[in-house]
C-alpha cells in the first residue's frame, strides 16, 4: 500500500466519525492542558517566592525581637511583636562582631501617606544609610537617607516606586515634593528601583525615613523591629550567628539560650523553610495534575476501546478485500499518532493559554517548562497509541470472517 | 481451479459443537459458472467463505490453482484475495459513512493503483451493475438495500477477479435489476472468469451451467444445467 494512500485512509477514517475523533481528542487536550498549566503555575509560584527571598539581600543574618520562629522576619519584619531589641543592641552588635560585616537597623510600622489629596496606607521603614548595602536596594532617582539626616532626625522620605505611583501618578517626578506621614510633613529625596514581587510580597510598596525620625515621630522609644547583619564572606555566617547570640544573651542577661527574647535567623534557614512550603505546594499541584492526566488517559483509552467492535469489522472487511496485516497496523498506528498529536498540540496551546491567563491575573510568572510538555505529551500519546494500536493489531491477526463476526 | 477434498467445518462455542460442513468434496474448473443451492442454514455461506480464502476449514483440504490454501501465510492469502478473488457478502459489509465510490474503489487502494484510475474503474463497475451516477457520492448508509447490494457487487468486480464468489447477489433486487446483474455475470463468464453464486431461487440458478445442491452440510446433488437461461445486455 502506498504511503500517500495510507495517510489518506487514516485521515478519512478519522473524519468519518467526527464525534468519536472529537471526544478522544478532547480527552487528550484536557489531560495535556491541565498538566502543563498546573506544573507551570506551581513552578511560577515557587520561583517568585524564591526570587522574593533572594531579593532581600545576600549573606544576611536577621535578628528580630521575640521568639517567633519561621517566616516572621521575611513577611512582616517582626512588626508588632515584643519590644526587646533596642538601638543600643544594634550598635553593640555592630561594634562587637569580630568578622567583616555591615549592620543595618530598622523599625517598621504602617503609616498613612498623603500627598496632594491622594493617600495610601503603606509600610514605613525607619532605617539608616547602610540599608541599601545590606538589603541590595538600588536608588533610581535622588538619594537614599544619609548618616547626617539620621543624626539630625531630618523629615525626609525615600519612596518605593509603587508608593510613588499611588501618590503622584505612574512614573511621575516626585523628588522635592512633600508627603504627610501621620501628620508630619516630609520631603521626598529619592525613589528606589523596583524589586518586584506582588500582592503581600510587593517590595515596592514602601517608604523609608531616617531611623531616629521614625522613633521620634512615628513609633516612640528606641525599639527596633529588625537588625540585619550582612557577612562579608558567607564562610563567616555561622561564626557571626554564634557571636550575635552570645552578645545579645549577655546584654539581655539571659543564661538559657532557649529563653532568648529575640530570634536569629540566617537567610539559608529562611530559604529552607520557604522551600519546604513551595515544595509541598508543587507536590500538591503535581498530584492534581497526575490525576487529570490519569482521567484524561482513561478517557482516551475508553474511546479507543469502545470503538474496537466497529473497527474490528472494518479490519475484517479490509482484510477480505486484500489488505495485509502491515497495511492494517500502519493505518491504525497512523490514526492514533494523528489523533494524539493533533490533540497534544491543542493541549499544549490550552495549557500555555491557562498559564498565560494565570500569569496575567494572579501575578505569578507561570512558565511552561519543556519537561512538563514532554511528560504530558508522552503519557497521553503513549496511552493513545497503545490503546489505538494494540486492539487493531490484535484484530488484524484474526481471519477476515472472525473479524467480521466480532461482537 | 478449485478443489475441495473432504472439507469439514465445525463451530465450537463452549462445549457445544455445531458441525456445519460434514465432508464436502468437489472440483470446479476454470471458467465454470456454478450455482450453489440449498435451504437456509445448510452451510452455503460457510462453504463460500472457505472458497474465498476468508475462513479455514476444520479439516480437509482446499486447493486453489493447485496450491493448498492452508499452507499459505496471512500475507500470501491477502495477495490471493486482492489479485484473484471478488467476493460479494450476503450482508454486503460496506464501509459505513463512506461514499459509494470510495467503497467500490477500496480494493484498488490495496492493489496500489493511482487514484484517478481507481475512481474511473470504480465508476465503470458501478455502471455495469446499473447504479445511477447521482448516487456515487452518497454515503453507504444513505442508499437503499438493493443499491447497497449493487455497490457490494461492483466492489467485487472492480479488481477484475478471475474468481467471482457471490452470496445471494440478487436477494434484494427486483427482476429487472437482478437480470442486469445476472447478465453482467454471464458476460464475465463468457470472457473466461470462474463464477460461483449462491441462491435460493431456481430462476437465478438457471443462469448457471452447473448446479450444486447442499443440505445439512452435505452435497445432495451436483448436475449440469440442461437449459441455461441466457441474458444479453
Ligand atoms: N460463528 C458461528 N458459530 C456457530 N454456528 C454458526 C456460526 N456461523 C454459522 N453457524 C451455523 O452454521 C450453519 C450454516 O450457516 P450458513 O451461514 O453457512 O448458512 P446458509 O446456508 O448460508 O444459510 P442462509 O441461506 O440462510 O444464508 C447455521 O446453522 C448457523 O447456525
Ligand atoms: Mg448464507
Amino acid at each position: 500500500m502506498k504511503t500517500k494512500d495510507l495517510i489518506s485512509e487514516s485521515y478519512s477514517a478519522l473524519t468519518v466519525n467526527k464525534v468519536r475523533t472529537g471526544l478522544t481528542m478532547l480527552g487528550i487536550v484536557i489531560g495535556i492542558g491541565s498538566v502543563i498549566a498546573m506544573v507551570s503555575v506551581g513552578q511560577g509560584a515557587k520561583n517568585s517566592i524564591e526570587a522574593s527571598i533572594q531579593s532581600i539581600g545576600s549573606n544576611l543574618i536577621l535578628i528580630s525581637p521575640g521568639s517567633t520562629r519561621g517566616l516572621g522576619a521575611l513577611v512582616s519584619s517582626g512588626r508588632g511583636s515584643s519590644q526587646t531589641l533596642t538601638l543600643e543592641d544594634g550598635h553593640a552588635l555592630d561594634k562587637q562582631i569580630s568578622f567583616g560585616h555591615t549592620t543595618e537597623m530598622e523599625t517598621s510600622t504602617r503609616g498613612q501617606l498623603i500627598a496632594k489629596g491622594k493617600n495610601t496606607n503603606t509600610r514605613v521603614i525607619g532605617t539608616i544609610a547602610s540599608y541599601t548595602t545590606v538589603r541590595s536596594l538600588e536608588i533610581d532617582t535622588g538619594a537614599f537617607i544619609s548618616d547626617e539626616q539620621d543624626r539630625t532626625s531630618a523629615k525626609v522620605v525615600v519612596l518605593g516606586p509603587t508608593t510613588r505611583d499611588d501618590l503622584f501618578g505612574v512614573g511621575s517626578e516626585a523628588i522635592g515634593q512633600t508627603v504627610r506621614i501621620n501628620g508630619n510633613t516630609f520631603r521626598v529625596i529619592g525613589i528606589t528601583k523596583s524589586k518586584g514581587g506582588s500582592g503581600f510580597l510587593n517590595q515596592d510598596d514602601v517608604a523609608f525615613i531616617p531611623l531616629t525620625t521614625a522613633q521620634h515621630y512615628l513609633v516612640g522609644g528606641s525599639y527596633l523591629t529588625t537588625i540585619a547583619v550582612q557577612a562579608a564572606s558567607s564562610d563567616d555566617m555561622p561564626s557571626i550567628q554564634d557571636e550575635v547570640n552570645s552578645i545579645l544573651l549577655q546584654r539581655h542577661h539571659i543564661n538559657d539560650a532557649l529563653q532568648a527574647d529575640f530570634t536569629v535567623q540566617n537567610q539559608a534557614d529562611i530559604v529552607a523553610t520557604a522551600s519546604t512550603i513551595t515544595g509541598t505546594f508543587t507536590t500538591l499541584l503535581a498530584a492534581i495534575a497526575s490525576i487529570s492526566l490519569l482521567v484524561g488517559g482513561i478517557g482516551i483509552m475508553n474511546m479507543m476501546l469502545t470503538t474496537v467492535t466497529e473497527r474490528t469489522r472494518e479490519i475484517g472487511l479490509r482484510k477480505a478485500i486484500g489488505a495485509k496485516r502491515a497495511d492494517i497496523s500502519s493505518q491504525f498506528l497512523i490514526e492514533a499518532v494523528m489523533l494524539t498529536f493533533a490533540g497534544g498540540a491543542l493541549g499544549v496551546v490550552l495549557g500555555w493559554g491557562i498559564s498565560a491567563v494565570v500569569s496575567k491575573f494572579a501575578g505569578i510568572a507561570a512558565n511552561v517548562t519543556i519537561s512538563s510538555v514532554l511528560l504530558a505529551f508522552g503519557v497521553s500519546a503513549g496511552i493513545g497509541i497503545v490503546f489505538g494500536y494494540y486492539p487493531a493489531r490484535r484484530a488484524s491477526l484474526l481471519n477476515p470472517i472472525e473479524a467480521l463476526r466480532f461482537e | 481451479m478449485i478443489e475441495c477434498i473432504a472439507i469439514k467445518k465445525t463451530y465450537v462455542s463452549g462445549d457445544m459443537e455445531t458441525p456445519v460442513l460434514k465432508g464436502v468434496s468437489f472440483t470446479i474448473n476454470d471458467g465454470e459458472f456454478v450455482a450453489i443451492m440449498g435451504p437456509s442454514g445448510s452451510g452455503k455461506s460457510t462453504l463460500m467463505h472457505i472458497l474465498g480464502a476468508l475462513d479455514t476449514p476444520t479439516s480437509g483440504d482446499y486447493k486453489l490453482d493447485g496450491k493448498s490454501v492452508a499452507q499459505l501465510s496471512d500475507d500470501e492469502l491477502a495477495d490471493v484475495r486482492k489479485n484473484k478473488i471478488g467476493f460479494v457478502f450476503q450482508s454486503f459489509n460496506l464501509l459505513s459513512r463512506t461514499s459509494v465510490l470510495r467503497n467500490v474503489a477500496l480494493p484498488l487502494v490495496y492493489a496500489e493503483l493511482p487514484e484517478d484510475e481507481r475512481d474511473a474503474r470504480a465508476a465503470a463497475a458501478l455502471k455495469a451493475v446499473g447504479m445511477d451516477e447521482s448516487r456515487f457520492h452518497h454515503l453507504s448508509n444513505q442508499i437503499s438495500g438493493g443499491q447497497m447490494q449493487r455497490v457490494a457487487i461492483a466492489r467485487a468486480l472492480v479488481n477484475d477477479p478471475s474468481l467471482l464468489l457471490a452470496d445471494e447477489p440478487t436477494g434484494n433486487l427486483d427482476t429487472r435489476t437482478g437480470d442486469i446483474v445476472l447478465g453482467t455475470f454471464q458476460k464475465l463468464h463468457e470472457s473466461g472468469r470462474t463464477i460461483i453464486l449462491i441462491t435460493h431461487e431456481p430462476y437465478v440458478a438457471e443462469h448457471a451451467d452447473r448446479i450444486i445442491t447442499i443440505k445439512d452440510g452435505e452435497i445432495v446433488s451436483d448436475t449440469k444445467n440442461p437449459h441455461v437461461r441466457s441474458i444479453k445486455i
